[in-house]
């Protein structure tokens, strides 16, 4: 029998038994898109820790007092351990590797303008400050190096606390805020980031110079971390081991002495956030292909019970001249029918999916092209490999026996 | 007349477990071209096993069988399948008609495994087979919505519609009440004088009778061959059964 004609066969028999056939497509159908949500979730939320981190900065580096193997981060403890704009000009004047380096000091409290009050952070960072965290000034200017050092009572406001104290979208450049009872001049507004990977709202900030946030609010004069950017991704170990170097020597840290500082950059946080999100992509993949797997064999199932109702037909058509490929064809084809069906209407359900879970999420969740080839090819080859054996039993049937049965 | 089949010396065995089955113990059966024959013996004596091989479904364990000149006791199943297609029609007692599928497919069936056949001679071919056995206004019609007879004559007109050399009956009216068995009876008397070689299987008496030939079988061996004198005709004797009650 000629190819068209064993489709149409095939059809015809999937068109007889319309119920079973859709059941039997089911479990494709769920395996398919499972997969493909799934691998789509996987991706999409990789893709959004990525932009996360790429928001907090530019091949970041930031230093931060204390060591780790000492238990946990200690800021400022001790007189030793403290950063200082010292170490901040070392790192400016002897790391090749690092572009731009500023202090930042922080602190909470309530931001108030006039009724309105909002609790809040401010960050004191010098005039590379924004350059270093990715941030964009949308109205205003940043703060220039002279404000920067001459402790100014100037400020840039992130979006939400310009929200909650202007109101939505109001530009409150040149307007006074006051924090902790401090005026600061507004002298720009900055770019909406959003939340980062832990979920805090990164644009609920205000920044200063580092100067002011030290002197007028905290009353210190040490600084809380460096943040620097290297050069480019690629230099971001080249500079973090300048670094090193560097505030090794003006800490005057012996051979043998371990770090007083921890240096991370953000290559490392990158690497880890996304190794967990590959691993959970791989684990609700794996757990999507075997649903794939119980699909396929459920098709072998029903294709056994198919072969054995049918066992009469089989006879009738060997004894009218269906050879052995004929029989086992059409029942291949029948197979591979129902597993690319399935697999079609799989694959239109996770797009689908995927659609809802982006909606809800607001993930940049994107389908994968190679999942979607690769769920058509597997359900290719689920429909050979588990309509084969069925297929074979029908066509190795003697014609004689196979007309006898009852 | 030359002869469609020629079989000399055929032996049938069939091994179940340690035993072993003499179903043909040495037949020798020569049909020729135009013949009706009749198969008749008791259960068991070995008329399906004679007609299956006959028909390429079997092959013997020894002996000759030449069919329309080739020797076909020796093919390959792939060449036996095809044998069937071109010269075999088979007629079933249990009609064995594929469910939800139409008269006209079920008749087309056969030539759907010859490649050389197109879609549209096939559709001629088959309307015309079901034209011959009287069922052109049932062509659209499932088999569960037929009687018993026509869906043995839709069984007939499959086994037509590839012309075969030799259209071949086991028990083709046993299903079927006495006037329905006499109308098909009819129907093969109706082939058989167009030329058609026909063997066919059967224990009723009357029914043999409607034949040019009976041969009977018994324990394998094949103990009387008679030409038959005075052969009736299945459109007379519906006439004379009684008229049913409406
Ligand atoms: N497939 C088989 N396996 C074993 N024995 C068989 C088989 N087919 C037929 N026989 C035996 O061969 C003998 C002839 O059977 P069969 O040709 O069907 O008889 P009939 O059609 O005349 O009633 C019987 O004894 C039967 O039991
Ligand atoms: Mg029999």
């Amino acid at each position: 029998m000629n190819l068209g004609n064993l489709i149409k066969v095939a059809i015809n028999a999937l068109k007889r038994n319309k119920m079973r056939s859709f059941l039997t497509m089911l479990g494709i159908i769920i395996g398919v898109a499972s997969v493909i949500t799934m691998l789509a979730i996987g991706q999409g939320s990789r893709k959004s820790i990525q932009d996360q981190i790429a928001s907090m900065g530019s091949n970041m580096l930031f230093v931060m007092p204390g060591n780790m193997r000492m238990g946990g981060v200690q800021q400022g403890s001790s007189g030793s351990q403290r950063l200082t704009v010292g170490d901040v000009n070392a790192v400016r004047t002897e790391c090749d590797a690092v572009i731009a380096v500023s202090p930042e000091v922080r602190s909470s409290g309530q931001a108030v303008y006039g009724n309105s009050n909002w609790p809040t952070t401010i960050y004191g960072g010098g005039e590379e400050y924004l350059e270093i965290k990715s941030w964009k000034v949308v109205s205003g200017r940043n703060i220039t190096d002279s404000e920067a050092k001459g402790s100014a009572k100037v400020c840039l406001v992130g979006r939400t606390v310009a929200d909650e104290l202007f109101g939505e979208g109001v530009d409150p450049t040149g307007e006074t805020v006051r924090f902790k009872n401090i005026p600061f001049k507004i002298i720009g507004v900055l770019g909406e980031k959003g939340q980062n990977s832990f979920g805090q709202d990164q644009d609920d900030v205000l920044i200063a110079p580092y100067t002011t946030v030290q002197k007028r609010i905290l009353a210190q004069t040490h600084i809380q971390s460096i943040q620097m950017s290297a050069r480019s991704a690629e230099e971001s170990a080249l500079a973090q081991t300048q670094v090193e170097e560097v505030l090794r020597r003006t800490h005057k840290l012996r051979e043998d002495e371990d770090n007083d500082f921890m240096i991370r950059t953000q290559e490392e946080l990158s690497t880890t956030m996304t190794s967990v999100t590959e691993i959970l992509t791989i684990l609700l993949g794996a757990i999507a292909g075997i649903s794939l797997l119980v699909g396929g064999i459920g098709i072998m199932n029903i294709m056994y019970v198919s072969v054995t109702e049918r066992t009469r037909e089989i006879g009738l058509r060997m004894s009218i001249g269906g050879r052995g490929v004929d029989i086992l064809l059409q029942f291949l084809i029948e197979s591979i029918l129902l597993s690319v069906f399935g697999g079609l209407i799989g694959i239109l359900l996770g797009f689908g999916a995927s659609a809802i879970v982006e909606a809800l999420t607001s993930w940049p969740i994107s389908v994968m092209w190679g999942s979607v080839i690769l769920a058509f090819a597997v359900c290719t080859v689920i429909g050979v490999f588990f309509g084969w054996y069925p297929a074979r039993r029908a066509s190795s049937l003697d014609p004689i026996d196979a007309l006898r049965f009852e | 007349m030359k002869a469609i089949i020629d079989i000399k010396s055929l032996k049938k065995d069939y091994h179940v477990g340690e035993v072993t089955v003499h179903a043909l113990r040495g037949v020798d059966l020569e049909i020729r071209q135009g013949e009706f024959v009749a198969i008749m013996g008791a259960s068991g004596s070995g008329k399906s096993t004679m007609l299956n091989i006959i028909g390429c479904l079997d092959r013997p364990t020894e002996g000759t069988y030449l069919l329309d000149g080739v020797d076909v006791a020796s093919m390959s199943k792939n060449e036996s399948a095809m044998i069937r297609n071109l010269k075999i029609g088979f007629v079933f007692q249990s009609y064995n008609l594929l469910s939800r599928t139409s008269a006209l497919e079920n008749v087309e069936l056969p030539l759907m495994y010859n490649p050389i056949i197109k879609a549209r001679e096939r559709r001629e071919r088959a309307i015309a087979a079901l034209e011959a056995v009287g069922l052109a206004d049932r062509m659209g019609h499932m088999p569960n919505q037929l009687s018993g007879g026509q869906q043995q004559r839709v069984a007939i007109a499959r086994s037509l519609v590839n012309d075969p050399v030799v259209i071949l009956a086991d028990e083709a009216t046993g299903n079927l009440d006495t006037r329905t068995s006499y109308e098909i009876m009819a129907l093969f008397q109706e082939l058989n004088l167009k030329g058609k070689t026909i063997v066919f299987v059967t224990h009723e008496p009357d029914i043999a009778r409607c034949m040019t030939r009976s041969v009977v079988f018994r324990d394998g061996h094949i103990i009387r061959e008679d030409e038959i004198s005075n052969r009736l005709y299945a459109a007379e004797m519906i006439k004379a059964l009684p008229v049913e009650e409406e």
